[in-house]
């Protein structure tokens, strides 16, 4: 290190620098992760697909093939109403699917700007935290009974009924992160750099919440699918007339002595789904989260 | 010094050599990180390790104790003997008993170091109740109260049974003085032992390590930045430098004669406690006033009011006055808890002063709303202590350059303009513009820090322990630049420092503070070169390498000697 004038910037680093900052590093990711990604692929393929996959129409009932086994025309065999099982299963993923994604969705969007308002202003921290404290004691089954005996249920008042309970573990997150983010030198470099009360939360706090709520969004999600598919099964979910996951099960629970294939098929669909994003989450955290990453055999 | 070093050159076989050390990493291209380290230590010898960060010093030590990270770093070369016994082949239950029993190590963090669920007698005794299997419990009680006396902590009964939350950060340094050295090892490795610690309490450290080692005849390799310290303790010297070993000299001929330009260059770094001259006076405008500013921490509240408990506040800075005209540079000098960062944040509104006022060009914004006191926020600008956490790490160079004029209404693309010109100004490149912080060194991207304060065109610069954190020669070049700004400019500088060879060499005057109090003020010249406070002299009586003048090479003249009357230690101890 030389010691000359400092016009001539002698302590440039010259060693060749990334261009960008990597916000996902690149890493071969295991095969366990690789597996539950392709799962998850199909899955979200198939009900996107279910209208052109289906071979027949999940409401077509055809009392004279009732609880067939399966074979050439229904493929998983067909229900105590004769409706084909496969196609009910295809068009079952899209209620899971919805359901999953929109509730971690609608708790962020939610959970985010109330997160970071509690963590940044002091004042309304303790009220918005008592709020959540409160959200956080009601039981999402009971919640979602409650509603639904109240309104008529549809996949809306399920969803806001799932992703209510959820909103807290939202704010929360958020407002940790905020609370350590907001000591850090650069935010107050902002701060007196004139820059307004919004800047400072959206482009040097809220950033630092993305990575922990992407991984926490997965588990949301995976937990909504399945409170989704018990409010269904107990029968407080979505009707009948939209097969789910759950209410098939639901039905099939009926035959289950004589035909259990009516409940194998939409669990087993309903087991990789959860298993595949809790594992996708948890690859998610390895990488974004150094701190909770394993370490390689260190002292 | 010089007696030290031809004892150690009359002494026989080395306590510790190390020949050829080679270590690399383990990635897949290996990357070398030490090339053939060649050292020893004799009996009883003090070899100071130098170098600026990523030297390879620390790993050495590791290496040397057998505690290299496994699975990121490895030993691929050489040999490391100590008192004959080969190192690097011995099993590690050998290792293991070797490392408490004939060599120990202390750490730059006692705070870290210490087990804070186990009071410190007994982390002490716990060394015993591994090596030293005939001990009962009563004698090693009584062998752990002995070594606690031994390091001369107050009240050792007390100790013994304290917490390590409990004790200062000089009385955590003692601990683990102690607990390295109860086995009475051959060689003590000190890893900046002293860095997290304040210079009078680093004084007293240094002096018992030396006491120490005279006693038990101990051979210590001190790994150090800090060039005061070796011309303070070392007998010999190792000066590193990207892995590999630069020279290795007895100390008295390394500060007269050193034989590289490496080594010359880093001790021509090192700031004079001799206060440089002061400026002239070119303006006499105050651009920046504190008037009785005072901050308590800790407000009554409701409860302790009602309840008629005395309120538990501290007070951090009181009374502080000062005036800072335009193109001067005050310097707040003090130790930790002394309030000099409080007097920075409140006068740059970070925190709410609890009385008094801050005037910035006769304007006081002491108790200003929000709003209010946004068109005053630009004319104070500050520059932090971590580069690496003062840059949002997510923004490009050119966008966290841009913020501040764009929020007063500047259009983007005359800011970005701006922005180059600053680049240019602080000597970086144009095209670090796009690129991230996490592409710069320390020094540059302090350098990015001082051009985003720059950018809102100040009238004063607050900076607060802004070359603390880099290296001396960055830091020079850093200083040096300031100094340059300052020149063109006319910029007013608030440099708050623990470092007094630092404030001698950039302010022209000076406020010493002392437990939120101010002690001292007034011209460098006259604070620095002929203290007259107790405190203000015992922080120079205790600033390491105070008798030598680095850059030139020679013994300072006419340097602060200890008060006959007073015990110096005393005066200053928390």
């Amino acid at each position: 290190m030389s010691l000359s004038p400092p016009h001539a910037a002698s302590d440039v680093a010259g060693a060749p620098v990334p261009r960008r900052l990597r916000f996902w590093p690149r890493r071969r990711p295991g095969w366990t992760v690789m597996i539950a990604g392709v799962c998850l692929a199909l899955i979200v393929i198939a009900a996107i697909l279910a209208p052109w996959l289906a071979p027949h129409d999940p409401l077509e009932m055809s009392p004279a093939n009732r609880l067939k086994p399966p074979g050439a025309e229904y493929w998983l065999g067909s229900d105590a109403y004769g409706r084909d099982l496969l196609s009910r299963v295809l068009y079952g993923a899209r209620v899971s699917l919805i359901v999953g994604i929109g509730s971690a969705l609608i708790s962020v969007v939610i959970g985010l700007p109330l997160g970071i308002l509690a963590g940044f202003f002091r004042g309304l921290d303790s009220l918005i935290m008592r709020v959540m404290d409160g959200l956080m004691a009601i039981p999402s089954v009971l919640l979602a009974i409650a509603i639904v005996s109240l309104i008529s249920a549809n996949l809306w008042t399920v969803m806001a009924a799932i992703t209510i309970p959820e909103i807290p573990r939202v704010v929360r997150l958020v407002r940790s992160v905020v609370l350590s983010a907001r000591e850090e030198p650069y935010v107050e470099a902002a701060v007196s750099l004139g820059s307004s009360l919004t800047t400072v939360m959206w482009r040097h706090l809220m950033p630092n919440t993305l990575a922990p709520l992407i991984v926490m969004s997965t588990y949301i999600c995976a937990s909504a699918i399945l409170t989704e598919a018990i409010l269904s099964f107990l029968g407080a979910g979505i009707g009948t007339e939209t097969p789910t996951w759950g209410n098939i099960m639901s039905e099939g629970r009926t035959y289950f002595l004589i035909k259990p294939s009516l409940i194998f098929w939409p669990g087993i669909m309903l087991s990789i789904c959860i298993l595949s994003i809790n594992l996708l989450g948890d690859a998610a955290r390895d990488r974004l989260d150094p701190r909770l990453q394993k370490r390689g055999g260190a002292q | 010094m010089s007696d030290d070093a031809t004892h150690a050159e009359l002494a026989t076989a080395p306590v510790l050599e190390i020949r050829g050390l080679k270590v690399t990493t383990h990635a897949s291209p290996a990357k070398p990180i030490l090339e053939g380290i060649d050292f020893s230590i004799a009996p009883g010898e003090t070899l100071c390790l130098v170098g600026e960060s990523g030297s390879g010093k620390s790993v050495t030590s590791l290496a040397v104790m057998g505690l290299l990270p496994k699975g990121s770093l490895t030993v691929t070369g050489g040999r490391i003997a100590l008192e004959g016994d080969a190192l690097l082949d011995t099993s590690p239950r050998r290792l293991r008993e070797l490392r408490a029993s004939r060599m120990a190590m202390i750490f730059q963090e006692p705070m870290t170091a210490l087990n804070p669920l186990m009071r410190v007698g007994e982390q002490i005794e716990e060394v015993l109740v591994m090596h030293r299997k005939g001990l009962s419990s009563a004698q090693r009680r009584e062998r752990v109260l002995e070594m606690l006396d031994q390091v001369q902590l107050p009240d050792i009964e007390r100790v013994y049974a304290s917490w390590p939350h409990q004790l200062s950060g000089g009385q955590r340094q003692r601990i683990m003085i102690a607990m390295a050295l109860v086995l009475e090892p051959k060689l003590l490795i000190a890893d900046e032992p002293t860095t997290a610690l304040d210079v009078t309490t680093q004084k007293q450290i240094l002096k018992l390590i030396k006491q120490l080692q005279e006693r038990h005849g101990t051979s210590v390799l001190f790994i150090t930045h800090d060039m005061g310290v070796v011309a303070d303790i070392a007998d010999r010297v190792c000066v590193m430098r990207h892995g590999a070993v630069v020279e290795t000299q007895p100390i008295a001929a390394l500060l007269r004669r050193p034989q590289t330009d490496y080594t010359r260059q880093l001790l021509t770094a090192v700031p004079s406690l001799r206060p440089r001259a002061a400026r002239e006076v070119t303006d006499r405008e105050v651009v920046l006033e504190a008037i009785e500013l005072e901050k308590r921490y800790g407000q009554t509240s409701r409860w302790a009011r009602l309840s008629g408990r005395a309120s538990a506040q501290t007070l951090a800075a009181s009374e502080v006055n000062f005036a800072l005209t335009r193109g001067r540079t005050l310097g707040i000098v003090g130790e930790s808890g002394s309030g000099k960062s409080t007097v920075a944040r409140c006068v740059m509104r970070m925190i709410e002063p609890t009385a008094g006022g801050v005037r910035v060009m006769g304007k006081d914004i002491a108790s200003l709303g929000r709003a209010a006191l946004r068109p005053h926020r630009k004319r104070i600008q500050m520059i932090f202590q971590d580069p690496f956490r003062s840059l949002n790490p997510r923004l490009t160079i050119g966008a966290s350059l841009i913020e501040g004029p764009v929020n007063y209404g500047t259009p983007r693309g005359e800011a970005l303009a701006r922005a180059a010109e600053l680049l240019a100004l602080v000597g970086l490149p144009k095209d670090a513009l796009a690129r991230y912080p996490h592409q710069f060194s320390g020094g540059q991207r302090q350098r990015i820090a001082i051009a985003r304060a720059l950018a809102m065109e100040p009238d004063v610069l607050v900076a607060d322990e802004a070359v603390s954190a880099l290296d001396v020669s960055v830091q020079a070049q850093v200083l040096a630049l300031l100094d340059d700004i300052q020149r063109r400019l006319g910029v007013a500088v608030l440099f708050i420092t623990h470092d007094l060879r630092v404030a001698a060499q950039i302010c022209d005057e000076v406020m010493v503070m002392q437990q939120g109090v101010v002690v001292e003020y007034g011209p460098a010249s006259r604070v620095l070169g002929a203290p007259e406070h107790p405190y203000t002299r015992s922080l120079m009586l205790a600033a390491p390498g105070r008798h030598w003048d680095f850059s030139q090479f020679r013994p300072l003249e006419h340097v602060l000697e200890e008060a006959p009357t007073s015990a110096s230690d005393a005066v200053v101890h928390p």
